[in-house]
Protein backbone atom coordinates (compact mmCIF):
# COMPACT_ATOMS: atom_id res chain seq x y z
CA UNK A 1 0.00 0.00 0.00
CA UNK A 2 1.29 2.98 -1.06
CA UNK A 3 1.84 5.44 2.87
CA UNK A 4 1.87 9.09 2.62
CA UNK A 5 4.16 11.38 4.67
CA UNK A 6 2.62 12.21 7.93
CA UNK A 7 1.32 16.02 8.12
CA UNK A 8 1.76 16.29 12.28
CA UNK A 9 4.53 15.46 15.07
CA UNK A 10 3.80 15.74 18.57
CA UNK A 11 7.03 16.27 19.99
CA UNK A 12 6.58 15.45 23.87
CA UNK A 13 9.88 17.50 24.78
CA UNK A 14 9.74 16.11 28.12
CA UNK A 15 7.90 14.18 30.79
CA UNK A 16 8.08 16.31 33.63
CA UNK A 17 5.29 18.48 34.68
CA UNK A 18 3.66 20.48 37.86
CA UNK A 19 1.08 19.21 37.50
CA UNK A 20 -0.83 15.52 37.98
CA UNK A 21 -3.49 15.10 35.99
CA UNK A 22 -5.13 11.92 36.56
CA UNK A 23 -5.97 11.32 33.07
CA UNK A 24 -2.55 12.30 31.94
CA UNK A 25 -1.94 10.85 28.47
CA UNK A 26 1.69 10.50 29.15
CA UNK A 27 2.81 6.52 29.36
CA UNK A 28 2.60 4.90 32.98
CA UNK A 29 6.59 4.57 32.37
CA UNK A 30 7.88 8.28 32.22
CA UNK A 31 11.36 9.04 30.90
CA UNK A 32 13.20 10.18 33.08
CA UNK A 33 15.18 13.63 32.73
CA UNK A 34 18.76 11.31 32.05
CA UNK A 35 16.91 10.04 29.43
CA UNK A 36 15.39 13.19 27.74
CA UNK A 37 16.81 14.19 23.99
CA UNK A 38 19.56 16.82 24.35
CA UNK A 39 19.22 20.10 22.53
CA UNK A 40 20.81 18.99 19.21
CA UNK A 41 19.27 16.07 18.57
CA UNK A 42 15.81 17.60 19.23
CA UNK A 43 16.59 20.53 16.49
CA UNK A 44 17.53 17.58 14.27
CA UNK A 45 14.95 15.97 13.97
CA UNK A 46 12.72 18.89 13.53
CA UNK A 47 14.41 19.11 10.06
CA UNK A 48 14.07 15.86 9.41
CA UNK A 49 10.69 16.21 10.23
CA UNK A 50 10.00 19.42 8.07
CA UNK A 51 12.04 17.13 5.39
CA UNK A 52 9.93 13.85 5.85
CA UNK A 53 6.28 16.67 5.02
CA UNK A 54 5.54 17.20 8.69
CA UNK A 55 4.12 20.65 8.83
CA UNK A 56 2.71 21.00 11.77
CA UNK A 57 4.80 20.91 15.07
CA UNK A 58 3.07 20.19 18.39
CA UNK A 59 5.38 21.09 21.60
CA UNK A 60 4.36 19.00 24.13
CA UNK A 61 5.01 17.09 27.65
CA UNK A 62 4.57 16.99 30.10
CA UNK A 63 5.14 20.43 30.61
CA UNK A 64 7.72 21.85 27.46
CA UNK A 65 7.96 24.90 29.58
CA UNK A 66 10.02 22.47 31.99
CA UNK A 67 12.47 22.69 29.48
CA UNK A 68 15.24 25.37 29.56
CA UNK A 69 16.20 25.25 26.02
CA UNK A 70 12.52 25.56 24.96
CA UNK A 71 13.03 29.06 23.14
CA UNK A 72 15.77 27.23 21.41
CA UNK A 73 14.21 24.38 20.56
CA UNK A 74 11.32 26.38 19.11
CA UNK A 75 13.54 28.51 16.88
CA UNK A 76 15.02 25.60 15.03
CA UNK A 77 11.73 24.30 14.43
CA UNK A 78 10.62 27.81 13.05
CA UNK A 79 13.87 27.69 11.25
CA UNK A 80 13.04 24.20 9.55
CA UNK A 81 9.83 25.43 8.13
CA UNK A 82 7.40 24.03 10.89
CA UNK A 83 4.28 25.95 12.24
CA UNK A 84 4.74 25.34 15.31
CA UNK A 85 2.39 24.62 18.28
CA UNK A 86 2.92 24.93 22.53
CA UNK A 87 1.03 22.63 24.10
CA UNK A 88 0.93 23.63 27.87
CA UNK A 89 -0.31 23.79 31.45
CA UNK A 90 0.99 27.50 31.21
CA UNK A 91 2.67 26.81 34.32
CA UNK A 92 6.20 27.74 34.02
CA UNK A 93 5.93 30.21 31.76
CA UNK A 94 5.87 34.14 32.77
CA UNK A 95 5.87 37.16 30.68
CA UNK A 96 9.51 37.04 30.34
CA UNK A 97 9.58 33.80 28.78
CA UNK A 98 6.64 34.42 26.28
CA UNK A 99 8.35 37.33 25.23
CA UNK A 100 11.19 34.69 24.51
CA UNK A 101 8.93 32.38 22.76
CA UNK A 102 7.45 35.39 20.56
CA UNK A 103 10.85 36.18 19.40
CA UNK A 104 12.07 32.29 18.41
CA UNK A 105 8.84 32.40 16.31
CA UNK A 106 6.05 30.55 18.64
CA UNK A 107 2.85 30.20 16.00
CA UNK A 108 0.08 29.17 18.43
CA UNK A 109 -0.47 28.33 22.31
CA UNK A 110 -2.90 25.87 23.25
CA UNK A 111 -3.34 26.40 27.06
CA UNK A 112 -5.32 23.53 29.11
CA UNK A 113 -7.59 24.36 31.90
CA UNK A 114 -8.78 21.39 34.25
CA UNK A 115 -12.20 22.76 34.92
CA UNK A 116 -13.85 26.66 35.22
CA UNK A 117 -13.38 27.68 39.26
CA UNK A 118 -10.50 26.86 41.61
CA UNK A 119 -11.88 24.57 43.03
CA UNK A 120 -12.19 21.53 40.27
CA UNK A 121 -9.21 23.15 38.21
CA UNK A 122 -6.47 22.92 41.07
CA UNK A 123 -8.47 19.35 42.71
CA UNK A 124 -8.02 17.73 39.15
CA UNK A 125 -4.25 19.22 38.31
CA UNK A 126 -2.90 18.77 41.57
CA UNK A 127 -1.75 21.67 41.85
CA UNK A 128 -3.34 24.65 44.40
CA UNK A 129 -3.25 28.55 41.94
CA UNK A 130 -3.26 26.93 39.22
CA UNK A 131 -6.30 28.22 37.99
CA UNK A 132 -5.16 31.88 39.04
CA UNK A 133 -2.32 31.50 37.37
CA UNK A 134 -3.57 30.35 34.13
CA UNK A 135 -5.36 32.87 34.48
CA UNK A 136 -3.06 35.40 34.57
CA UNK A 137 -0.90 33.35 31.40
CA UNK A 138 -3.89 33.57 28.84
CA UNK A 139 -4.00 37.59 29.50
CA UNK A 140 -0.07 37.69 28.79
CA UNK A 141 -0.65 35.55 25.52
CA UNK A 142 -3.21 37.95 24.75
CA UNK A 143 -1.27 40.81 25.48
CA UNK A 144 1.49 39.51 22.83
CA UNK A 145 -1.30 38.04 20.36
CA UNK A 146 -0.21 34.77 19.87
CA UNK A 147 -3.17 32.71 18.31
CA UNK A 148 -5.02 30.41 21.36
CA UNK A 149 -6.44 27.42 21.99
CA UNK A 150 -8.00 26.84 25.12
CA UNK A 151 -8.42 22.98 26.05
CA UNK A 152 -10.71 21.84 28.66
CA UNK A 153 -10.70 18.10 29.50
CA UNK A 154 -13.88 16.90 30.80
CA UNK A 155 -15.21 14.04 32.86
CA UNK A 156 -17.83 13.02 34.88
CA UNK A 157 -16.72 15.80 37.62
CA UNK A 158 -17.10 19.06 35.45
CA UNK A 159 -19.25 18.23 32.36
CA UNK A 160 -21.67 20.76 33.90
CA UNK A 161 -18.64 23.16 32.79
CA UNK A 162 -18.78 23.63 28.95
CA UNK A 163 -21.08 26.72 28.87
CA UNK A 164 -18.92 28.08 31.36
CA UNK A 165 -15.95 27.09 29.38
CA UNK A 166 -16.85 28.47 26.17
CA UNK A 167 -17.18 31.79 27.65
CA UNK A 168 -13.95 31.86 29.21
CA UNK A 169 -12.70 31.12 25.96
CA UNK A 170 -14.14 34.26 24.81
CA UNK A 171 -13.51 36.27 27.51
CA UNK A 172 -9.92 35.25 27.03
CA UNK A 173 -9.84 36.10 23.58
CA UNK A 174 -9.47 32.28 22.34
CA UNK A 175 -10.02 31.94 18.92
CA UNK A 176 -10.62 28.19 19.34
CA UNK A 177 -11.65 25.65 21.91
CA UNK A 178 -10.90 21.80 21.96
CA UNK A 179 -13.70 20.31 24.65
CA UNK A 180 -12.69 16.96 25.21
CA UNK A 181 -14.14 14.18 27.51
CA UNK A 182 -10.89 11.69 28.85
CA UNK A 183 -9.82 9.34 26.85
CA UNK A 184 -9.39 6.28 29.32
CA UNK A 185 -5.47 4.98 28.51
CA UNK A 186 -2.94 5.09 30.89
CA UNK A 187 -3.45 7.04 33.78
CA UNK A 188 -6.91 7.30 32.94
CA UNK A 189 -8.18 3.81 33.70
CA UNK A 190 -7.32 3.44 36.87
CA UNK A 191 -9.65 6.31 37.14
CA UNK A 192 -12.50 4.92 35.74
CA UNK A 193 -14.54 4.81 39.10
CA UNK A 194 -13.93 8.70 39.38
CA UNK A 195 -14.18 10.37 35.88
CA UNK A 196 -16.13 8.52 33.33
CA UNK A 197 -18.93 10.08 32.47
CA UNK A 198 -22.57 9.35 33.00
CA UNK A 199 -24.56 8.22 29.50
CA UNK A 200 -26.77 11.39 30.22
CA UNK A 201 -23.53 13.83 30.57
CA UNK A 202 -22.72 12.44 27.32
CA UNK A 203 -25.59 13.40 25.68
CA UNK A 204 -25.95 16.86 27.14
CA UNK A 205 -22.53 17.57 26.04
CA UNK A 206 -23.57 16.53 22.21
CA UNK A 207 -26.42 18.73 22.23
CA UNK A 208 -24.66 21.82 23.76
CA UNK A 209 -21.94 21.91 21.09
CA UNK A 210 -24.04 21.81 18.51
CA UNK A 211 -26.20 24.64 19.97
CA UNK A 212 -23.03 26.36 20.14
CA UNK A 213 -21.12 26.08 17.51
CA UNK A 214 -24.28 27.36 15.52
CA UNK A 215 -24.31 30.50 17.98
CA UNK A 216 -20.54 31.29 17.97
CA UNK A 217 -20.18 30.58 14.13
CA UNK A 218 -16.78 32.94 13.11
CA UNK A 219 -16.20 33.94 16.66
CA UNK A 220 -14.86 30.74 18.35
CA UNK A 221 -14.32 27.37 16.61
CA UNK A 222 -14.99 24.18 18.54
CA UNK A 223 -13.67 20.72 18.30
CA UNK A 224 -15.04 18.11 20.62
CA UNK A 225 -13.90 14.94 21.26
CA UNK A 226 -16.79 12.86 22.24
CA UNK A 227 -17.40 10.33 25.22
CA UNK A 228 -16.62 7.35 23.59
CA UNK A 229 -17.72 4.21 25.70
CA UNK A 230 -21.44 5.23 25.43
CA UNK A 231 -20.93 6.09 21.62
CA UNK A 232 -22.24 3.49 19.26
CA UNK A 233 -19.14 3.55 16.43
CA UNK A 234 -15.52 3.81 17.36
CA UNK A 235 -13.36 6.58 17.04
CA UNK A 236 -11.23 7.95 13.63
CA UNK A 237 -8.59 7.38 15.93
CA UNK A 238 -5.03 9.63 15.19
CA UNK A 239 -7.03 10.07 11.82
CA UNK A 240 -5.50 6.45 10.83
CA UNK A 241 -2.44 4.56 11.99
CA UNK A 242 0.43 5.55 10.46
CA UNK A 243 -1.30 8.01 7.95
CA UNK A 244 -1.13 11.60 9.23
CA UNK A 245 0.78 12.09 12.49
CA UNK A 246 3.65 10.67 14.35
CA UNK A 247 4.62 11.07 18.41
CA UNK A 248 8.17 11.40 19.73
CA UNK A 249 8.53 10.80 23.19
CA UNK A 250 11.07 12.33 25.45
CA UNK A 251 13.75 9.61 25.12
CA UNK A 252 13.28 9.42 21.67
CA UNK A 253 11.23 6.27 20.90
CA UNK A 254 8.75 7.18 17.73
CA UNK A 255 5.45 6.28 18.51
CA UNK A 256 2.42 6.17 15.83
CA UNK A 257 0.13 7.39 18.97
CA UNK A 258 0.80 8.53 22.88
CA UNK A 259 -0.39 5.30 24.44
CA UNK A 260 1.02 2.82 21.61
CA UNK A 261 3.53 1.46 24.07
CA UNK A 262 0.38 -0.16 25.61
CA UNK A 263 0.44 -2.53 23.34
CA UNK A 264 3.07 -4.97 23.88
CA UNK A 265 4.16 -6.93 20.94
CA UNK A 266 5.28 -3.41 19.17
CA UNK A 267 8.83 -2.47 19.04
CA UNK A 268 9.76 1.26 18.44
CA UNK A 269 12.82 3.03 16.67
CA UNK A 270 14.10 5.73 18.10
CA UNK A 271 15.88 8.87 16.49
CA UNK A 272 18.83 8.34 18.20
CA UNK A 273 19.66 5.43 15.74
CA UNK A 274 17.38 6.24 12.70
CA UNK A 275 16.64 8.83 10.38
CA UNK A 276 12.78 9.80 11.15
CA UNK A 277 11.73 9.17 7.66
CA UNK A 278 13.06 5.62 7.52
CA UNK A 279 11.07 4.96 10.79
CA UNK A 280 8.05 6.16 9.10
CA UNK A 281 7.81 4.44 5.95
CA UNK A 282 9.58 1.05 6.89
CA UNK A 283 9.21 0.92 11.16
CA UNK A 284 7.54 -2.53 12.08
CA UNK A 285 5.18 -0.43 14.21
CA UNK A 286 3.68 2.09 11.94
CA UNK A 287 3.46 -0.91 9.35
CA UNK A 288 1.28 -2.81 12.12
CA UNK A 289 -1.66 -1.44 11.72
CA UNK A 290 -1.40 0.25 8.46
CA UNK A 291 -4.23 -0.52 5.82
CA UNK A 292 -6.66 -3.39 6.94
CA UNK A 293 -4.00 -6.67 6.43
CA UNK A 294 -4.89 -7.17 10.63
CA UNK A 295 -7.88 -6.74 10.97
CA UNK A 296 -10.39 -8.97 11.97
CA UNK A 297 -13.56 -9.91 9.54
CA UNK A 298 -16.05 -7.99 11.11
CA UNK A 299 -13.75 -4.80 10.36
CA UNK A 300 -12.07 -5.91 7.21
CA UNK A 301 -15.79 -6.34 5.32
CA UNK A 302 -16.92 -3.28 7.01
CA UNK A 303 -18.00 -0.39 4.90
CA UNK A 304 -16.78 1.98 7.79
CA UNK A 305 -13.41 0.77 7.70
CA UNK A 306 -12.26 3.63 5.10
CA UNK A 307 -14.23 6.02 7.88
CA UNK A 308 -12.55 4.55 11.55
CA UNK A 309 -10.16 2.00 10.71
CA UNK A 310 -11.24 -0.22 13.26
CA UNK A 311 -11.45 2.33 15.88
CA UNK A 312 -8.85 3.42 18.32
CA UNK A 313 -6.02 -0.49 18.89
CA UNK A 314 -5.04 0.76 22.26
CA UNK A 315 -8.59 0.63 23.30
CA UNK A 316 -8.96 -2.84 21.99
CA UNK A 317 -6.21 -3.79 24.18
CA UNK A 318 -7.28 -2.25 26.93
CA UNK A 319 -10.39 -3.86 26.94
CA UNK A 320 -10.51 -6.89 25.03
CA UNK A 321 -6.88 -7.77 26.01
CA UNK A 322 -6.16 -7.95 21.72
CA UNK A 323 -5.09 -5.51 19.94
CA UNK A 324 -6.18 -6.42 16.93
CA UNK A 325 -9.96 -6.58 17.78
CA UNK A 326 -12.62 -4.38 16.55
CA UNK A 327 -12.58 -1.33 19.01
CA UNK A 328 -15.25 -2.49 21.48
CA UNK A 329 -16.90 0.77 21.35
CA UNK A 330 -18.49 -0.72 17.97
CA UNK A 331 -21.69 -1.67 18.17
CA UNK A 332 -20.68 -4.74 16.04
CA UNK A 333 -18.00 -5.74 18.52
CA UNK A 334 -18.89 -8.80 20.55
CA UNK A 335 -17.38 -6.90 23.82
CA UNK A 336 -19.76 -3.87 22.62
CA UNK A 337 -22.75 -4.69 25.37
CA UNK A 338 -19.84 -5.46 28.12
CA UNK A 339 -18.55 -2.20 27.70
CA UNK A 340 -21.75 -0.20 27.69
CA UNK A 341 -22.62 -1.62 31.13
CA UNK A 342 -18.86 -1.45 32.40
CA UNK A 343 -19.24 1.86 31.38
CA UNK A 344 -22.44 2.82 33.22
CA UNK A 345 -20.81 0.53 36.33
CA UNK A 346 -17.65 3.50 36.71
CA UNK A 347 -20.42 6.48 35.70
CA UNK A 348 -22.23 5.49 38.83
CA UNK A 349 -19.94 6.08 41.56
CA UNK A 350 -20.63 9.22 43.36
CA UNK A 351 -18.21 12.39 43.58
CA UNK A 352 -16.07 10.88 46.38
CA UNK A 353 -14.02 8.77 44.65
CA UNK A 354 -10.36 9.20 45.17
CA UNK A 355 -8.28 10.11 42.38
CA UNK A 356 -5.27 8.37 41.41
CA UNK A 357 -2.84 11.11 40.45
CA UNK A 358 -0.19 10.44 37.87
CA UNK A 359 3.43 10.52 39.65
CA UNK A 360 6.53 12.08 38.79
CA UNK A 361 9.07 10.25 36.53
CA UNK A 362 10.73 7.84 38.22
CA UNK A 363 8.52 7.28 41.30
CA UNK A 364 5.72 4.07 40.91
CA UNK A 365 2.54 5.07 40.78
CA UNK A 366 -0.04 5.25 43.69
CA UNK A 367 -3.58 5.75 44.97
CA UNK A 368 -4.04 9.48 46.63
CA UNK A 369 -5.37 9.34 50.35
CA UNK B 1 -19.03 38.96 2.03
CA UNK B 2 -19.41 43.31 0.82
CA UNK B 3 -17.34 45.14 -1.81
CA UNK B 4 -15.89 47.06 1.08
CA UNK B 5 -14.82 44.61 3.62
CA UNK B 6 -11.27 44.21 3.92
CA UNK B 7 -9.85 40.69 4.66
CA UNK B 8 -6.77 39.91 6.07
CA UNK B 9 -4.80 36.68 7.46
CA UNK B 10 -4.91 36.75 11.34
CA UNK B 11 -1.82 36.22 13.21
CA UNK B 12 -0.99 32.84 13.18
CA UNK B 13 -2.52 32.15 9.76
CA UNK B 14 0.08 32.35 6.74
CA UNK B 15 0.53 30.51 2.95
CA UNK B 16 2.82 28.00 2.81
CA UNK B 17 4.36 26.22 -0.02
CA UNK B 18 4.67 22.23 0.99
CA UNK B 19 7.88 21.35 -0.98
CA UNK B 20 7.04 17.52 -0.18
CA UNK B 21 3.70 17.62 -1.91
CA UNK B 22 4.26 20.13 -4.48
CA UNK B 23 1.46 22.30 -3.53
CA UNK B 24 0.46 25.10 -1.80
CA UNK B 25 -1.07 25.21 1.94
CA UNK B 26 -2.91 27.33 4.44
CA UNK B 27 -1.04 26.69 7.70
CA UNK B 28 -3.53 27.77 11.00
CA UNK B 29 -3.71 27.07 14.33
CA UNK B 30 -3.73 23.41 14.50
CA UNK B 31 -4.51 23.05 11.09
CA UNK B 32 -2.71 22.41 7.55
CA UNK B 33 -5.41 23.26 4.50
CA UNK B 34 -4.64 22.41 1.20
CA UNK B 35 -4.74 25.25 -1.37
CA UNK B 36 -5.72 24.75 -5.07
CA UNK B 37 -4.84 27.33 -7.61
CA UNK B 38 -8.00 29.69 -7.17
CA UNK B 39 -7.79 29.25 -3.34
CA UNK B 40 -3.76 30.35 -3.74
CA UNK B 41 -4.29 33.54 -6.54
CA UNK B 42 -7.13 34.83 -4.21
CA UNK B 43 -5.25 34.08 -0.77
CA UNK B 44 -2.10 36.22 -2.84
CA UNK B 45 -4.20 39.12 -2.94
CA UNK B 46 -5.41 39.45 0.54
CA UNK B 47 -2.65 41.98 2.04
CA UNK B 48 -5.27 43.41 4.83
CA UNK B 49 -4.93 46.64 2.84
CA UNK B 50 -7.39 46.55 -0.46
CA UNK B 51 -10.63 45.42 0.07
CA UNK B 52 -12.94 42.79 -1.28
CA UNK B 53 -14.29 45.08 -4.22
CA UNK B 54 -10.61 45.88 -5.27
CA UNK B 55 -9.32 42.04 -4.85
CA UNK B 56 -11.61 40.16 -7.42
CA UNK B 57 -11.26 43.12 -10.06
CA UNK B 58 -7.57 42.73 -9.84
CA UNK B 59 -8.33 38.63 -10.22
CA UNK B 60 -10.81 39.31 -12.86
CA UNK B 61 -8.45 41.50 -14.84
CA UNK B 62 -5.42 39.34 -14.23
CA UNK B 63 -7.51 35.94 -15.28
CA UNK B 64 -9.93 37.68 -18.20
CA UNK B 65 -13.01 36.55 -15.85
CA UNK B 66 -16.62 37.96 -15.28
CA UNK B 67 -15.92 40.27 -11.62
CA UNK B 68 -19.33 38.93 -10.88
CA UNK B 69 -18.10 34.98 -10.93
CA UNK B 70 -15.08 35.92 -9.44
CA UNK B 71 -16.75 37.56 -6.70
CA UNK B 72 -19.13 34.87 -5.95
CA UNK B 73 -15.95 31.95 -5.65
CA UNK B 74 -14.16 34.54 -3.71
CA UNK B 75 -16.78 34.95 -1.25
CA UNK B 76 -17.60 31.57 -0.32
CA UNK B 77 -14.33 30.76 0.02
CA UNK B 78 -13.13 33.53 2.18
CA UNK B 79 -16.57 33.47 3.85
CA UNK B 80 -15.60 29.63 4.98
CA UNK B 81 -11.99 30.64 5.92
CA UNK B 82 -13.82 33.41 8.13
CA UNK B 83 -15.93 31.08 9.66
CA UNK B 84 -13.00 28.96 10.90
CA UNK B 85 -11.30 32.05 12.05
CA UNK B 86 -8.69 31.68 9.94
CA UNK B 87 -9.28 35.28 8.30
CA UNK B 88 -10.03 38.43 9.65
CA UNK B 89 -12.87 40.85 7.96
CA UNK B 90 -13.11 44.87 8.92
Amino acid sequence: MRVNPPIAMLAELTHRCPLSCPYCSNPMELARIDQELDTETWCRVFTEAADLGVLQLHLSGGEPATRRDLPDLVKAASQAGLYTNLITSGIGLNEKRLAELDESGLDHVQLSLQGTTPEIADEIGGYNGGFKRKMEVAKWIGDIGFPLTLNVVLHRRNLHQIPRALEIAQEIGARRIEVATVQFHGWALANRDALMPTREQAQDAIKIVTKARQELKGKLVIDFVPADYHDQMPKRCMGGWGTTGLNIAPDGQVLPCHAAQTIPHLKFDNVREKPLADIWFGGSAFNAYRGDHWMPDTCKTCDRKEVDFGGCRCQAMALTGDPNATDPVCSKSPHHVAVKEQASAHAAHGDHVPLTYRQPPGKPAQAAE
Amino acid sequence: MELDDIPSLPRGVRIHFDKVREHWVLLAPERAVTLDPVGHAILQEVDGERSFGEITSTLAEKYHAPAAQIQKDSSGFLTALKNRRFLDVV
